[in-house]
């Protein structure tokens, strides 16, 4: 797989709540050979500190060679990175990774919490092209609904039936995504998830009961993004050594890493 | 008229590159995961993660932590072993011209020693590497880097079993650098790599624990600079081999000081991860300084600022 370091420009930048931004940016070569799940490093500043790139999932993209990443601020680094302009300059390096397999049979649930929620509107996007919107579920969890709205929408308008769940209810379901989960029928399917590390505990634990196949995408300390540090690792399945988020992964089969 | 080109070729010892900058072990993968992002037929030299006789898993996560202007490391010496490495890493190196060198680590003396003699028959591999900073297990775990007579017997036993140069790369975590270098230029090394990670670690206040799963880990990145090139100065005064710098380096400028206080040639780490073109930058960086100057051959720079 080939990737790509490229200056790419920002051109446009949105505030979708107090810690939620969403940046478009113009790179064709990142554009063209993403697959949903991917993901990008960017360089968030200028100078030699914060010092490592930052992994994003690729939230979209769309034509003309623009990719767009969806990112809550929770430190220095996205701090930064949220202070940028439209018109300012990205370091982008990607597409990396493995992302989702979605040539699956069934019905197909995305399960999004929190930030989580980034790689499924590419996911959800890219499976319209070979399956019915009626063959698709979304449900999301975020702690409160401004960290939803706008997001539930983008999934609504494609004609996708999307559920919501917040902590403090104040949309959709109160509680947690992963209860929704639990009241899904029976059938066969696949589940996509991104999230906290606790969600998707419990979400490969309710895919493995309902009989599910269940693709999860994992975040891990990363600083290459290229399989070369080896600071990436996540433990396998069988406590027998690792696997690594940015070349195995970030999207693993539940399967295959151990649950801790 | 047309303007010379400067003369980027450098010895280090019986090792010729056709320009000074590697890539530093652990931090280039195996050389193919930076394809794609780096014209690997204009490096120097292309230096692969540690191999170790067996494979190994390396410890558990979290391994990295961001630090001011570094990060810490505690990968754990993970790869995939000799076998693998000759299997399945080595081939796509042959189609590589840039000379390879192999970093090898090991728990004991005969670890080293077979290595060295294993690698000896691969015509690719170009030189050695010695990591001398991993735990010496039938001695309580006390790193060869750290005791003259540790390193003494690593480098001869490797010396003595591989026919091309073994270049010795240092540890800094020691008190007095010039011992171990003196005691590794008597072994027969051919040449000094320095410095490996600085020993360091980081707490996490919300979790109040430590941020690496192994407590402690190695710093790399630009913060080591100042340590490195101290201690590349010091190596430089105290022992007649070809000095190869290390720690830091992320821009031309940084690798003209390392020359300056006596490598000969420099390798590349932390900066590959932020900046995957970083060593073609320096490459063409150090060119253009050499042209500036007037400076015929970029050997000329190595040491000058000892002179003044
Ligand atoms: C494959 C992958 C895809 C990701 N996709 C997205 C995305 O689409 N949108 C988004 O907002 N975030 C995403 N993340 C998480 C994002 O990379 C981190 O939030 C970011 O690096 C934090 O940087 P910071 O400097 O702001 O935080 P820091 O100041 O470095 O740390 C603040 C907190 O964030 C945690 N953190 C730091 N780095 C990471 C990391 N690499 N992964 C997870 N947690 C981290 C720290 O442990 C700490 O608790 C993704 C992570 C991975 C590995
Ligand atoms: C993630 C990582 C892995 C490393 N692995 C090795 C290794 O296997 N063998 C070795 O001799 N040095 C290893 N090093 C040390 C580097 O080769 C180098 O000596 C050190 O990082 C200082 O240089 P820098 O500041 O340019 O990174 C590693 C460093 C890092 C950051
Ligand atoms: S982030 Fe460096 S190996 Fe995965």
């Amino acid at each position: 797989m080939r990737a790509y370091q490229q200056q790419a420009e920002i051109v446009r930048s949105e505030k979708l709540s107090d810690d939620i931004y969403r940046f478009t940016v113009n790179m064709a070569d990142i554009a063209a050979g993403s697959k949903p799940g991917q993901f990008v490093m960017v360089r968030v500043a200028e100078g030699l500190d914060p010092l490592l790139r930052r992994p994003f999932s690729i939230h979209q993209v769309a034509k003309g060679g623009l990719v767009q990443i969806l990112f809550k601020v929770v430190g220095r680094g996205t701090r930064a990175l949220a202070g940028m302009q439209p018109g300012q300059q990205l370091d982008m390096l990607g597409p990396l990774g493995r992302g989702f397999a979605h040539d699956r049979p069934g019905q197909h649930y995305l399960v999004g919490g929190g930030i989580g929620i980034a790689p499924l509107l590419f996911l959800a996007k890219r499976m319209l092209k070979t399956v019915e919107p009626s063959a698709i579920r979304v449900l999301l969890g975020a702690a409160t609904g401004t960290e939803l709205d706008v997001l539930g929408e983008d999934f609504a308008s494609l004609g996708i039936d999307v559920q919501l769940a917040t902590e403090d209810g104040s949309l959709g379901e109160e509680g947690l995504v992963t209860e929704l989960m639990a009241s899904l029928p029976p059938g066969e399917g696949t589940v996509y998830a991104c999230g906290p590390y606790p969600m998707l505990r419990v979400v490969a634990g309710i895919s493995r009961k309902k009989g599910w196949e269940c693709q999860v995408s994992l975040e891990t300390m990363m600083a290459c993004g290229l399989a070369a540090c080896l600071g990436c690792a996540v433990l396998r399945r069988d406590m027998n050594g690792y696997v690594h988020a940015c070349k195995d992964g970030p999207v693993f089969n539940a399967d295959e890493v151990a649950w801790l | 008229m047309a303007i010379e080109q400067p003369d980027m070729r450098v010895s280090i010892g019986p090792l010729h590159l056709q320009n000074p900058v590697m890539t530093a072990s652990g931090t280039f993968g195996y050389g193919e995961e930076y394809g794609s992002l780096v014209n690997l037929h204009r490096l120097g030299a292309i230096i692969v993660k540690g191999i170790s006789l067996r494979p190994r898993q390396g410890n558990p996560p979290p391994r990295i932590a961001e630090t001011a202007a570094g990060m810490l490391n505690a990968i754990g010496l993970e790869n995939v072993g000799l076998e693998r490495f000759l299997a399945e890493k080595i081939p796509f190196l042959e189609g590589i011209e840039t000379p390879l060198i192999v970093n090898i680590l090991g728990d004991s003396v005969d670890d080293y020693q077979e290595l060295a003699a294993r690698l000896d028959g691969e015509e690719k591999v170009a030189a050695l590497e010695v990591n001398i900073s991993c735990p010496n297990v039938r001695h309580g775990g006390v790193a060869f880097g750290t005791d003259p007579e540790m390193a003494h017997a690593v480098t001869k036993a490797v010396r003595d079993h591989f026919s091309r140069p073994v270049i010795v790369k240092l540890s800094p975590n020691v008190t007095d650098i010039t011992v171990i270098a003196r005691a590794v230029e008597e072994a027969g090394a051919d040449a000094l790599s320095l410095i490996n990670t600085v020993l360091g670690m980081a707490i996490d206040i919300e979790a109040e624990k430590p941020k690496l799963a192994n407590v402690f880990g190695g710093l790399s990145g630009p913060a080591i600079k100042p340590i490195g090139l101290r201690m590349v100065w010091q190596a430089a005064e105290s022992v007649s081999l070809p000095i190869i710098g290390i720690g830091g380096i992320t821009t031309p400028e940084d690798a003209i000081e390392y020359l300056l206080a006596g490598a000969c040639a420099i390798q590349v780490g932390t900066a590959n991860f932020i900046n995957p073109g970083a060593t073609e930058e320096i490459i063409r960086g150090i060119g253009k300084h050499l042209t500036a100057r007037g400076i015929d051959s970029v050997q000329e720079l190595t040491g000058r600022a000892r002179r003044r």
